[in-house]
């Protein structure tokens, strides 16, 4: 059987990254979840520019390896967070997990297995420059809803700030008070 | 040859493992780490619909998908540091006010 080299990126990449995830979730000390997770995101935006979406992989890296992972590595330090202590897996959470996990795998595998999800399984021909093409998209058709996430962000940024700044200013008029 | 079905198994396999994190887990942020694997492996099966169907909109549901997200770790880990400045623990064990 012939391998070509899209075919070995592709089996290494998801062999890495899923192996990565797992070692997200089996790690007790939260950093080293936290930077398996960088890893994870690495190789899932590696799929994707594999897929030809190059400019989305590189937005995964900035935000979610860049961004976002930066923000749970701060927290963590923040929050000064120890190794999780080990514990005795009760039958009941075992089971339940495993029961969840069972469904959902069900219903990914029966549709992964319908016959006319096979057939249309030629590989899309790149688009020359996607981002091109995206930007196009994004700042005429899409301009109100490009807008609206904007404002979303803006939101979230300022929720974010009211959530975490107001609590401290209670808490040091608490402690004057008390003092 | 690579199908969008291989494709989908990764991203499946990759959203399997975060949910069995958040149900394992005990530690508040590494169940936020699982959920953010989850957004990620819909995003990777979201990316393969969109270059084997064809045009680039799919993309474009991803790039607002992936913003959103941004915004949305940010607001979630505002609430966890909140909620450790209360109950100074990171456990979901010691958070039972609603457990009946």
């Amino acid at each position: 059987m012939e391998l070509g080299l899209s075919e070995i990126l592709f089996w290494v990449f998801s062999a890495l990254g899923v192996a990565a995830a797992l070692m997200v979730m089996m790690n007790r000390n939260p950093v080293a979840s936290a930077l398996c997770l960088v890893l994870t995101m690495v190789f899932v935006a590696a799929l994707m520019i594999l897929l030809g979406a190059f400019f989305l992989g590189t937005i995964q890296i900035l935000v979610y390896a860049g961004a976002v992972m930066v923000l749970f590595l701060f927290i963590i330090m923040l929050l000064n967070l120890k190794a999780e202590a080990a514990r005795r897996l009760s039958v009941f959470f075992v089971l339940g997990g495993l029961a969840v996990c069972g469904v959902i795998g069900m219903v990914v595998w029966k549709v992964v297995q319908q016959e006319n999800f096979l057939v249309k399984t030629i590989q899309a021909p790149f688009p020359l420059s996607d981002v091109k093409a995206l930007g196009k998209l994004l700042f005429a058709d899409y301009l109100l809803p490009f807008q609206l996430t904007g404002v979303l962000l803006l939101v979230a940024m300022v929720g974010v700030i009211l959530l975490c700044g107001k609590e401290q200013a209670s808490e040091t008029s608490k402690d004057e008070g008390v003092s | 040859m690579i199908t969008l079905s291989h494709y989908l198994w990764v991203s499946g396999l990759l959203f399997l493992i975060g949910l069995g994190g958040v149900i394992l887990r005990r530690n508040i942020i590494v169940i936020y780490m699982g959920l953010e694997l989850m957004l990620t492996a819909g995003n990777l099966a979201m990316v393969a619909f969109s270059q084997f169907r064809g045009g680039i909109e799919g993309q474009l549901l991803v790039f607002f998908v992936i913003t959103v997200a941004a915004a949305e770790v940010a607001v979630g880990l505002a609430i966890i540091v909140a909620m450790f400045r209360l109950k100074q623990t990171a456990r979901v064990e010691d958070l039972r006010e609603l457990k009946f």
